[in-house]
């Protein structure tokens, strides 16, 4: 029996335009043989937590360069619980001061991914926690 | 619309890297034959086939044999003169030293006032005003959507009173600002105009640059709010503003950083910016201006990436171009016209939050490739932006890098010191071949608004910065601590823009509603949004609406309440 696919939303909350990393991403994503869809830019956390509802997605990752993500993040972890999606996995990349960290775990945020970090790194951290 | 998928895969390749066309010379063979085939025999090169950070193929050698058809008096010429390869300026960085021009910006205007203040102090020469992102959107500080935002990437300007405070004791009369901001840029630019002139400074003198290019926002940096149209308006709108009022304020700085950053190959970099120069040139003369009146007022602003010789080659191509276009396309008579003039900032795509005290040394050459490349002004990174806004520390040694290039290195005491090179000449020659074959294309679309309605140049981006990833992911390309010479270290201590800054910027915005004239206000809006519906220049009721107090998100407003808004149908 074929294995079901990965569904992925990658979103870019926040005001920022730089979509390099979040196109990146989705793409090799894709590569690596999930189904993803790309947001666009400029989503709020309701537009981001309603997409991963309709989409009924097993994953989000969130592209967030601006030093908006201890706002943002703790808002879309809160939007989900209250639509009842406790069982997706968040994941974070950016620009994430490390002291910032913590506080974003304790959030909800499964993974934060620094600048530098290989694509297959995060491939291989959807699968083994999808795999769970 | 059709199906792109053709275009995405085409690459520009220029000239083989070992041409058909080559012919060496005796001696060159008997070198190939006698020194070169035993070396290779015995001990292989470390690669099978070298190429710069863009891919681009790099021989192992260049002779006289890769400038064949090369005239130097016709294709180098003299620094100063046609086709300006060796530089705008017949002494260059003999005479007068580029302009030490650091990014600056975060917090509330009176944060950003003290570092402007502490820069000039440590021997800067101009400004450069980094905007927050709700400003770069044309959002007030206190709007929902600002939330999170406010003072993180840029001091927070949200009315004519929070200018006031970034330029309080500076004066505008001596010191050239360059100001960040496109979609927005006019408003921005009034508010600035107000200050100089409460200042006493008179418009005719100042200078500065307002960045201003709406083009890259919709091909790379993704900061626009009006769709193509209405925002070339108001761009044009200032061309014609500053011809009559300010005449030695560049209007627009026609940038290719931001599409590098993006993830663009050095040639993509040169081809759009320049593609984008030659759109606002057609632009500006169907709305009637004189072209030899306003394309002098055109600056460009390019990306210093890590290939050293590929960044001088793209400089000096970038200039050949220009002439070339302004002289042959549009049988431009001025050269001041012809003379392309620019800005550089090192790549802050290329720093690593790995081992940050590496980024140093990744500035300072690219750097160095920006002075030899013959830059009007440079802006150098600081250590610690791949984890944040600059400390005073970080900033402090950015600026000494400059100042350790111009005045102990030696690089300046001559002009175009890799002039003649073979490798910089073929290097040069290919880089322009290669995004002239761009242009052409881009013209075939229609244009660049067209070609970027298509999604053409984010297409060719989108699949370049792939590419590149690939080859690190791969470590085909190696970028030191990340995926290679990898080593533990402790974290650095990174500037903090805390909450606050939102609190004063609400407190400041609710203050200025209640003590504003909020009749005139409304009547200044008014105004703004009936010619917005005409044809008239804007530029007038923006000034008028910036000196009522009106505010930043008030005044975009009113234009979206006319113009819409755009969204991009996202590539990936």
């Amino acid at each position: 029996m074929p294995e079901k696919k990965i569904r992925v939303l990658i979103a870019k909350p926040g005001l920022d335009g730089h979509d390099r990393g979040a196109k990146i991403i989705a793409r090799a994503l894709r590569d690596a043989g999930m189904e993803v869809i790309y947001t666009g830019l400029r989503q709020t956390p309701e537009m981001i937590a309603s997409a991963a509802v309709q989409e009924d997605v097993d994953v989000i990752g969130l592209s967030i360069l601006s030093g908006a993500h201890n706002t943002l993040c703790p808002q879309l972890m809160s939007l989900l619980h209250d639509k009842g999606m406790n069982d997706v996995t968040v994941v974070l990349g950016g620009i994430i001061p490390e002291a910032d960290i913590p506080a974003l775990k304790k959030a909800g945020i499964a993974e934060i991914f620094l600048p530098g970090t290989s694509t297959q790194n995060i491939v291989e951290f959807i699968h083994k926690r999808i795999a769970h | 619309m059709g199906d792109h998928s053709k275009e995405t895969t085409q690459t520009v390749t220029p000239a083989e890297p070992t041409s058909p066309h080559r012919k060496p010379s005796a001696k060159e063979k008997s070198w190939e034959e006698n020194s070169l085939r035993p070396t290779l025999e015995k001990n292989p090169e470390r690669q099978a086939e070298f190429t710069t950070v863009s891919g681009f193929p790099i021989q192992r050698l260049y002779t006289p044999a890769d400038l064949s058809g090369w005239d130097p008096d016709r294709d180098l010429g003299y620094p100063g003169e046609p086709p300006y390869t060796r530089g705008i300026h017949s002494t260059m960085h003999r005479g007068r030293l580029w302009t030490m021009r650091q990014f600056a910006g975060f917090g509330a205007a009176e944060d950003t006032n003290q570092r402007f203040r502490y820069l000039l102090a440590q021997g800067q020469t101009g400004l450069s005003t980094a905007f927050d992102l709700p400003t770069l959107m044309g959002y007030d500080s206190d709007h929902p959507l600002s939330e999170g935002e406010v003072g993180k990437c840029g001091v927070a300007i949200s009315s004519l009173a929070d200018m006031e405070v970034l330029f309080d004791r500076i004066p505008l009369a001596n010191v050239t600002t360059s100001m960040t901001i496109n979609s927005p840029a006019a408003v921005i630019w009034a508010m600035y105009l107000a200050v100089a002139e409460k200042q006493g400074a008179d418009w005719k003198k100042i200078s500065g640059t307002l960045q201003n290019d709406i083009l890259k926002e919709y091909i790379a940096q993704k900061e626009y709010i009006y769709p193509p149209e209405p925002s070339m308006r108001l761009v044009i709108d200032t061309f014609e503003f500053g011809v009559k009022n300010t005449p030695k304020f560049n209007t627009i700085s026609i940038s290719g950083y931001h599409i590098r950053e993006a993830g663009s190959t050095a040639i993509q970099e040169l081809a759009f910016t320049l593609r984008d120069g030659l759109e606002y040139v057609e632009w500006g003369m169907r709305r009637g201006l004189e072209l030899d009146e306003f394309v002098p007022q055109l600056s460009f602003f390019f990306n210093a990436h890590n290939d050293f010789f590929e960044e001088i080659a793209k400089y000096r191509a970038a200039r050949r171009i220009w002439h070339k276009a302004m002289v042959e396309r549009y049988e431009s008579q001025n050269p001041r016209s012809w003379a392309l003039r620019f800005h550089t900032q090192t790549a802050g795509c290329s720093l690593t939050a790995q081992q940050p005290y590496n980024n140093v040394v990744r500035t300072a050459i690219q750097a160095l490739a920006a002075v030899l490349g013959g830059t009007q002004s440079l802006h150098t990174n600081s250590l610690d932006e791949a984890w944040a806004l600059p400390t005073e520390f970080a900033a402090t040694i950015a600026l000494r890098t400059q100042q350790i290039i111009a005045h102990e290195s030696g690089v300046t005491n001559t002009v175009d010191a890799l002039g003649g090179s073979y490798f910089v000449e073929a290097l040069t020659n290919e880089i322009q071949r290669g995004a002239w074959d761009y242009i052409e294309k881009i013209d075939a679309l229609g244009g660049m608004v067209k070609a970027i309605e298509r999604g053409y140049p984010q297409r060719e981006i989108s699949e370049a910065s792939y590419r590149y990833q690939v080859a690190i992911d791969k470590k085909e390309k190696i970028i030191v601590g990340v995926n290679d010479f990898v080593t533990q270290e402790k974290p650095l201590d990174t500037l903090q823009i805390d909450e606050s800054v939102a609190h004063r910027q609400g407190e400041r915005l609710s203050k200025l509603r209640s003590e504003r004239s909020n009749d005139e206000v409304a009547r200044r809006l008014g105004a703004l949004r009936k010619a917005a519906q005409g044809s008239e220049n804007l530029m007038p009721y923006i000034f008028d609406a910036v000196k009522s107090y009106a505010t930043l998100g008030e005044i975009c407003d009113a234009m979206r309440e006319v113009f819409g808004t755009y969204e991009e149908i996202a590539i990936t």
